[in-house]
Parts: C-alpha cells; sequence; structure tokens
C-alpha cells in the first residue's frame, strides 16, 4: 500500500470548525469519486470525531486539532484526527453505543456513527496527553 | 442553519434547514424549546426536508425534544428524512420513542 496524496490540516478547537473540517476532508477524497453515500460518511464520521477534540477533549480550553489525511493506492482513505486534550480514561467504555461522560444532549453515538460509517476505527488514548482516532474507508467510486 | 417555526392549532411545525451539527443544535434548541413552553402544543413535527447534513448531535436535538414533550404529555413526529439524515438517525433505536417517516423518494427507492 502506496500513499499517493496526503494533506494536513491544523484547526483550532472552535466549534464553528466542525463544517469547515468535514467540508474540506471530503474535497481532498473526491479525486478518488466517491458515491454520494461514501462522501456523506466520510463527513459524518469526521464531524463526529473533531466535535470529540472539541467538546470533550479541550472542553471549556482552546486547542489544536491536528488532522491528517491519506489517499492510497489501493483507493483507501485514511484519516487520522487527533487532540492533545484531556485523554479517554476507559477507551473500551467510551466507544460503547449510549456511553457519555457529558449530559445533557449528546447522545453518546458518536463513536457508533464512526463505526458504523467507516471500515476501521482506531482510538489511542492517553489521560492528560491526548486522544487519535483513526478513520479508514474503501472507496469504490462512482461506475 | 435555520429553523422556521408554525403553529397550526394544537400543533407546532419546526421546518430545520442546513447542517445540523453540535455547533448548529444549540440555537435551533432554544428557538422550539421557547415556542414550546409558551404554547404548550400537543404535536411537535421537525421536518427535515432541508436539512443537507446531520451527525450525533441531531439525535441529541430529536430526543431532547421528545423528554419535553413527553413531560407536557405531547408528542414529536419526524418527517421527511433523507437517505443520509435517516441513516443516522436508525443508529439510535429512536423509532420506539418517536414516528419517523423518511421523504416520499426515498420510500419508494427502498420500499
Ligand atoms: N477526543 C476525546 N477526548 C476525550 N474524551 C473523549 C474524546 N472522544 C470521546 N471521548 C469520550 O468518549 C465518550 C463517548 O464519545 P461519543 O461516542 O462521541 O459520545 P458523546 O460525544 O455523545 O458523548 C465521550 O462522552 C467522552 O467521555
Ligand atoms: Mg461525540
Amino acid at each position: 500500500m502506496k500513499i499517493t496524496n496526503q494533506m494536513r490540516l491544523t484547526l483550532d478547537s472552535r466549534s464553528v470548525n466542525e463544517s469547515f473540517a468535514r467540508v474540506s476532508i471530503c474535497a481532498f477524497v473526491a479525486c478518488l469519486d466517491p458515491t454520494v453515500e461514501e462522501i456523506s460518511d466520510i463527513k459524518t464520521a469526521v464531524s463526529e470525531a473533531v466535535t470529540n477534540c472539541i467538546v470533550h477533549a479541550y472542553k471549556e480550553e482552546l486547542g489544536n486539532i491536528y488532522i491528517t489525511v491519506a489517499i492510497y493506492d489501493n483507493n483507501v482513505v485514511r484519516i487520522k484526527i487527533r487532540d492533545k486534550g484531556c485523554g479517554i480514561e476507559n477507551v473500551e467504555q467510551a466507544m460503547e453505543p449510549l456511553f457519555t461522560t457529558v449530559g445533557g444532549e449528546r447522545a453518546g453515538l458518536g463513536f457508533a456513527v464512526m463505526e458504523s460509517f467507516m471500515d476501521k476505527v482506531k482510538v489511542r488514548s492517553k489521560i492528560n496527553s491526548g486522544t487519535c482516532v483513526t478513520l479508514e474507508k474503501h472507496i469504490s467510486g462512482r461506475e | 442553519m435555520s429553523v422556521e417555526l408554525k403553529k397550526d392549532d394544537k400543533k407546532i411545525i419546526a421546518f430545520l434547514k442546513g447542517d445540523i451539527d453540535h455547533h448548529t443544535a444549540a440555537p435551533i434548541r432554544s428557538k422550539i424549546d421557547e415556542i414550546i413552553s409558551l404554547q404548550k402544543p400537543s404535536l411537535l413535527i421537525i421536518d427535515f426536508n432541508d436539512v443537507s447534513f446531520m451527525d450525533s448531535s441531531g439525535i441529541g436535538l430529536v430526543l431532547g425534544r421528545y423528554r419535553l414533550m413527553n413531560e407536557l404529555g405531547g408528542k414529536v413526529r419526524v418527517e421527511n428524512l433523507s437517505k443520509s439524515v435517516y441513516k443516522v438517525m436508525s443508529l439510535s433505536g429512536m423509532d420506539k420513542l418517536v414516528e419517523i417517516k423518511k421523504r416520499e423518494e426515498e420510500k419508494n427507492e427502498n420500499n
């Protein structure tokens, strides 16, 4: 598997950047000619991961969100969304559907969305150091 | 993102327009809740026809309004979901609490 194209993006953890992140990543992936459904799946998964950096990782503080997108020669997209925020104590538990540490109106379904819309989801996290979510999807493209 | 509210007898219809994410959900929520606490309707219809994108924040938005309407003894119905919005919504198991209607064209496509 060889990388054929790559992009990097660093964003302030402001909620207004949620839409910029998902739209710009999808524009970059457009060269693979994804279907409408594939685009919308990636958009939704990215939106969840970026929102988690803003809501959970940095909370009231402002920090950086580091995004890299790599396109491979077998039509796989790998997206890494990383923060240097509070980290996750128990990743397995955090990924369970409906689990949320924030009351209010978080549905606790962010990871469930990522897992059902992408082929692979990997989460690495360290308390007080940060979290890295890797999302992977094979793009079949339009006929 | 915008929300247009219409009152019709004991019914309120909220027409949502644009992208629903964590950033845009908060103002939609407060506008809908304001009219609910004022009018105390027996039915809240949330119309998704002009919603171009939704992540799990939209699920939270509907569940929150369901709880509020439930306290008032009222009901919530969610209408005109596109294929992609329905795909997100159906992960929540919310169809047990709230009536969910897809758009006409989607119904024909997937029976
Ligand atoms: N980047 C992150 N940094 C710290 N905690 C996180 C991060 N992402 C997710 N979490 C934790 O995992 C939980 C579940 O996340 P998610 O499934 O997206 O649901 P929600 O965002 O609705 O709470 C969050 O409530 C939070 O405790
Ligand atoms: Mg989340």
